[in-house]
Formats: C-alpha cells, sequence, structure tokens
C-alpha cells in the first residue's frame, strides 16, 4: 500500500466524530487519513463480540429519531450532509422508556417517540405544573441552538423561570443529563436543549444489529469517498512552530505533515499531544489538565431469555433516582449507586417477528475514575463483582419485581462490566470522562491555528451530535475556507 | 450552457444533496427557501459540488445569487460559459 506523508487533513480518532468529518473532507476532494489507536472504530461508541456475541461500547439507544418525511432535525441534517439514506440506518423505534424516582420509584413518567405521551404523564403526575412545563417546552422549540456564538445560561435558572416544583425539575435533568452532561449539577441551557430535543422532542431508536450497523455505514461511505484510515495506528505528538501545527508523530515514530488537524481525542487529551515532553517521552503535563471529572460504570448481564419474559415489561430505558434531590456530581466512592440508566436493548420494535436472540439487561451508575484507576488486578477484579451486584440490585427497584428472588441470576448466561478504567483504555479520554471536559469548545478551536476539535469536547454529544459535530467542524474550519 | 440548462444543473446537484425534497413543482422565480427545506448547510453544499462537479467557484459574498432558480442561472450560466462549459 503506498502511504502518503503528507496530507491536506488528518484526523485524529475513528469514532462517530471523526468518520463524519472525514466523509465530507473526502467527498469533497480532500486527501483525508483518519488514525486510529485501537484495531476498532468507534471510540466511545464502539462494538465489539465476545464469543460470537455482539455488544456496543456507548450505545443504549441513539437519540434525535424523528420519523421519515420529518425534516429539519439534527437526523436528516446528518443524513443530508453524509449523503447516506435513513435506510442505511434500519432505525427501530423503542418502546417505551421512563424517568422513575423515589426508593421504590414511586413517582415515574412514562415517555415514548410521541411527545404527547410526556405531555400528558407530566400534566398528570403534576397538574400544577402543567402549564409551567408547556412553557418551557415553548421556549425549547423556540431556542436557538446550533449558534456557535451562543452565551452560557444555567438551565436549572431556566427550568425554574416555569417549573416550579423541585421533582419535576429533577426528573427533567435525570435523563437529560445522563445522556450527557460533562459538569456537575446544572448545564449550559443551549446544551439543555439540546438534549431535551434529541431525548423528548424526538426519540430513542436503534438498529437490530446496534451501533456497528452505523459504524459500518460511515466506514463504506469513507473508503467510497477515497479517505484513508490507519488503525492501530495512534497519534503521539504534534510538532509545532510560530502558532501552527508543523507535523504530527505517530506511535511508531514516523513523522508526516497535513494542512489541517482534526483530533476527535478530547481537548486536554489533545492539549497533551501539543505538550512538550521529557527525555523518557514523558508528556510534561501541568499539574491540573481540565479532564473531565464524571465517569461511569456499566453492569451487562446476558439472558436466556427475553427480559419481558421475567415480567420486567417493555421499557427500553429507565431513568432512576432513590433519593429526594437527583444529585449528578462525581461519585465519593467507586460508584453512587442512587441513581442511573437501565437500557434493555431487547425493548425496540424491531418488526415482524424479530427479537434479539438473547435477553441483554444495562445498568449505568455514575463512578470515580480515582478510585479505579490504580488498583491492583485483584482489587480491581473483586471491587467490579461487588458493585456488578450493588448496581443491579439498585436498578431492580425501578422494574417489576422478579417472579423469584434468584430468577436473574437463574437466566444469566454471561456478564461484562465497564468500569473508569476501561473506559480510559479502550478510548484514551481521561479520567474515563464518557461525556468530555465539562469545559466545551463550541468553535473546536485549539492553541494551534490549524487544529480543530470535534466530537464531545466540542460540545455535541452522542451519536448524531458526534456525527453533527465532525460535520460542521469540517465544514466551518476547512470546507467554507475554499 | 442555456440559462435553462444551468437551472437543470442546479437542480441535480439540490436533488443529490437533498433527496428528500420533492422538485417536481420549484418555481424558478421564488426563493429556493421558500419553497424547499434548505438550510445554510445545503447551500454550501450547492456551492461546492458546483466547485467539485464543475469547477465553478462562488465567492462567499456572492451566495445570494444562489436564492432562486432564476437568479442562480442569471448569475451562474457566464460563469460556466468562462469555464469552458457548453
Amino acid at each position: 500500500m503506498n502511504t502518503r506523508s503528507h496530507y491536506d487533513v488528518a484526523i485524529i480518532g475513528a469514532g462517530m466524530s471523526g468518520l463524519a468529518a472525514g466523509i465530507r473532507l473526502a467527498h469533497f476532494g480532500k486527501r483525508v487519513c483518519i488514525f486510529e489507536r485501537h484495531n476498532a472504530v468507534g471510540g466511545l461508541n464502539g462494538f465489539y463480540s465476545i464469543a460470537g456475541r455482539k455488544f456496543d461500547v456507548g450505545l443504549h439507544a441513539m437519540t434525535n429519531y424523528v420519523r421519515p418525511g420529518v425534516k429539519g432535525t439534527p437526523l436528516g441534517k446528518l443524513l443530508r450532509q453524509l449523503r447516506i439514506d435513513r435506510e442505511e440506518f434500519a432505525l427501530c423505534e423503542q418502546k417505551q422508556s421512563r424517568v422513575a424516582f423515589g426508593p421504590r420509584g414511586e413517582t415515574s413518567l412514562r415517555f415514548t417517540n410521541d411527545f404527547a405521551v410526556f405531555e400528558q404523564e407530566v400534566a398528570e403526575t403534576f397538574p400544577a405544573q402543567a402549564d409551567g412545563f408547556r412553557r418551557l417546552v415553548a421556549a425549547v422549540r423556540t431556542y436557538d441552538d446550533v449558534s456557535l456564538d451562543a452565551v452560557a445560561v444555567s438551565a436549572r435558572a431556566v427550568v425554574r423561570q416555569h417549573v416550579t416544583d423541585p421533582l419535576l425539575e429533577d426528573m427533567l435533568f435525570c435523563p437529560v443529563m445522563y445522556y450527557g452532561s460533562a459538569t456537575e449539577h446544572d448545564m449550559e441551557f443551549g446544551q439543555f436543549v439540546i438534549m431535551f430535543k434529541a431525548l423528548f422532542l424526538e426519540g430513542f431508536a436503534r438498529p437490530f444489529d446496534g451501533v456497528r450497523v452505523v459504524l459500518r455505514v460511515l466506514l463504506e461511505k469513507y473508503r467510497a469517498a477515497g479517505g484513508e484510515r490507519r488503525m492501530k495506528c495512534g497519534v503521539r505528538a504534534i510538532r509545532s512552530r510560530e502558532g501552527r501545527a508543523t507535523a504530527l508523530v505517530l506511535d511508531t515514530g514516523e513523522e508526516l505533515t497535513a494542512d489541517h488537524i482534526i483530533s476527535s481525542i478530547g481537548a486536554p487529551e489533545t492539549d497533551r499531544l501539543l505538550t512538550p515532553t521529557d527525555a523518557a517521552g514523558a508528556a510534561v503535563a501541568p499539574p491540573t489538565d481540565g479532564r473531565g471529572t464524571l465517569s461511569f460504570v456499566e453492569t451487562i448481564s446476558i439472558l436466556n431469555r427475553q427480559p419481558a419474559e421475567l415480567g420486567w415489561g417493555s421499557d427500553t430505558i429507565v431513568f432512576f433516582n432513590d433519593s429526594p434531590r437527583f444529585d449528578y456530581v462525581q461519585a465519593a466512592g467507586q460508584v453512587d449507586p442512587r441513581s442511573g440508566v437501565i437500557c434493555i436493548p431487547n425493548n425496540f420494535n424491531f418488526g415482524a417477528g424479530r427479537t434479539l436472540p438473547e435477553g441483554i439487561f444495562r445498568v449505568t451508575c455514575l463512578a470515580n475514575y480515582e478510585r479505579w484507576a490504580h488498583l491492583p488486578e485483584a482489587d480491581y477484579r473483586a471491587a467490579k463483582a461487588h458493585w456488578f451486584a450493588e448496581v443491579q440490585r439498585s436498578a431492580r427497584r425501578f422494574l417489576p419485581p422478579l417472579p423469584a428472588d434468584d430468577a436473574l441470576t437463574a437466566a444469566t448466561v454471561t456478564t461484562d462490566m465497564f468500569t473508569p478504567r476501561t473506559i480510559t483504555k479502550f478510548t484514551g479520554h481521561l479520567g474515563g470522562a464518557i461525556y468530555g471536559s465539562p469545559v466545551k469548545h463550541r468553535q473546536g478551536r485549539t492553541a494551534l491555528g490549524n487544529v480543530y476539535l470535534c466530537g464531545t469536547d466540542q460540545g455535541f454529544l452522542g451519536i448524531v451530535g458526534a456525527m453533527l459535530s465532525g460535520i460542521s467542524m469540517a465544514n466551518y474550519h476547512i470546507l467554507q475556507k475554499g | 450552457m442555456t440559462k435553462d440548462e444551468c437551472k437543470k444543473v442546479v437542480l441535480d446537484i439540490i436533488a443529490d444533496i437533498a433527496p428528500d425534497e420533492d422538485l417536481s413543482n420549484v418555481k424558478p422565480d421564488v426563493r429556493l427557501r421558500d419553497q424547499l427545506q434548505l438550510d445554510s448547510m445545503d447551500f454550501l453544499d450547492i456551492v461546492m459540488e458546483l466547485r467539485k462537479r464543475h469547477g465553478i467557484e462562488v465567492p462567499e459574498k456572492d451566495y445570494p445569487q444562489l436564492a432562486s432558480l432564476d437568479s442562480c442561472a442569471e448569475y451562474l450560466t457566464p460563469k460556466f460559459d468562462a469555464a469552458g462549459k457548453s
């Protein structure tokens, strides 16, 4: 294979945002190469197989789902920009989801891809808040959420102008923060708008075979447009002079040049590439690197039957919290099991008698990276085992009771679990911060004039958000400038 | 190139950029954005496809010239001729 030493654009990271940026650039004739350290694509939204089973790394559901014919939404925008037919993603809608609060999930708000269901639930459960909620939704609908110049406003402050019941306020913030926020307690209203639309005004869907369907479409588009990709080929450093990047240094020591560099690995992670190293090759890092403080664990159980057969109903996603206030903060201990997200991938309408071959039960809770990162191996395994049980025990309170206490164990064929350490190991994101750094860079600028960010730390989140981020940054910094 | 051929070139580009739009009744003298769901990203792509497919450059200050099919034809036909397309 004839590999070049110079590209118009080098993209760091073969996740959703890097691939989307690559498609745009390759389509318009730029010589592009994507460099990926891992041997697999997808990054925070990758996939893997073990013993013939397919697993998704991040995907619970794709948000931003709208039905065919609905225009002017993020999904439609990215399909147009990437020249992808929506049929290629083969998206199947969720059955229903819930926000469930209280020690036994006493207060529950159901929602589906039909927003009227959620409006009705809010009006019935919080009749005194019905008008305020309607005004909040109107404010969300009219807010310009794609401007790259927006002024930061507290989402909690805006929501409290319309919704005066703290329980309802928290029940609205729980899904929005889990899907997701890099900041504790609160978020920018612009970000709240983006997430509220993505989850509630639009909706959830999933391809039958999971996120690999989306990634394969992106890879094929990129390849067909002439884009290059080097796997197991990370970037170790970016050389610069007078405020511009002059070369990339790969993990192998090989150097190459590019007119532009788009980095999807995160802002603090990119800063590390720009940082000088000492004689031993270690980064001379500042004492604080701006990394995100919020990380997660996720437990996965594979079951020998559909979860509905355990009496668990048809909930696709359940956002839960057992405490009087919803506390979205860095876990004080290793894991904070008070709140989290249940995902049952079986509960999508896959159509015509199609069901997933096995049952899948996933639970995500907040976790503290520092309390996992340096554990000796035996302690790490013990901690995983301990918290696997605790997390699932916590989540079960928010689902219908099982027919027998050991019904879940009896139905479990195999399990897997992510910790903050897993996240950093496979994606390179510091601190296991799935939602990245609390400081976002809306215009994707870095200290160097020809190095730009896309993905999580540019500010658009989720699968659809990440693709739009790559598209936007490729357009804004490179394509629009001729 | 005639102005009608020029309009067809633009419609062909729009058909690729926005395959979900119904182009059968587009009025040439009405702004495209008032008839079709096209935003600034789509207009950027019209400009980029003109460059990619036909070697035609449209500087940013001239973007308003692409507002309707008629104005596209007025503006682009001389550029096609200059680029050696007939």
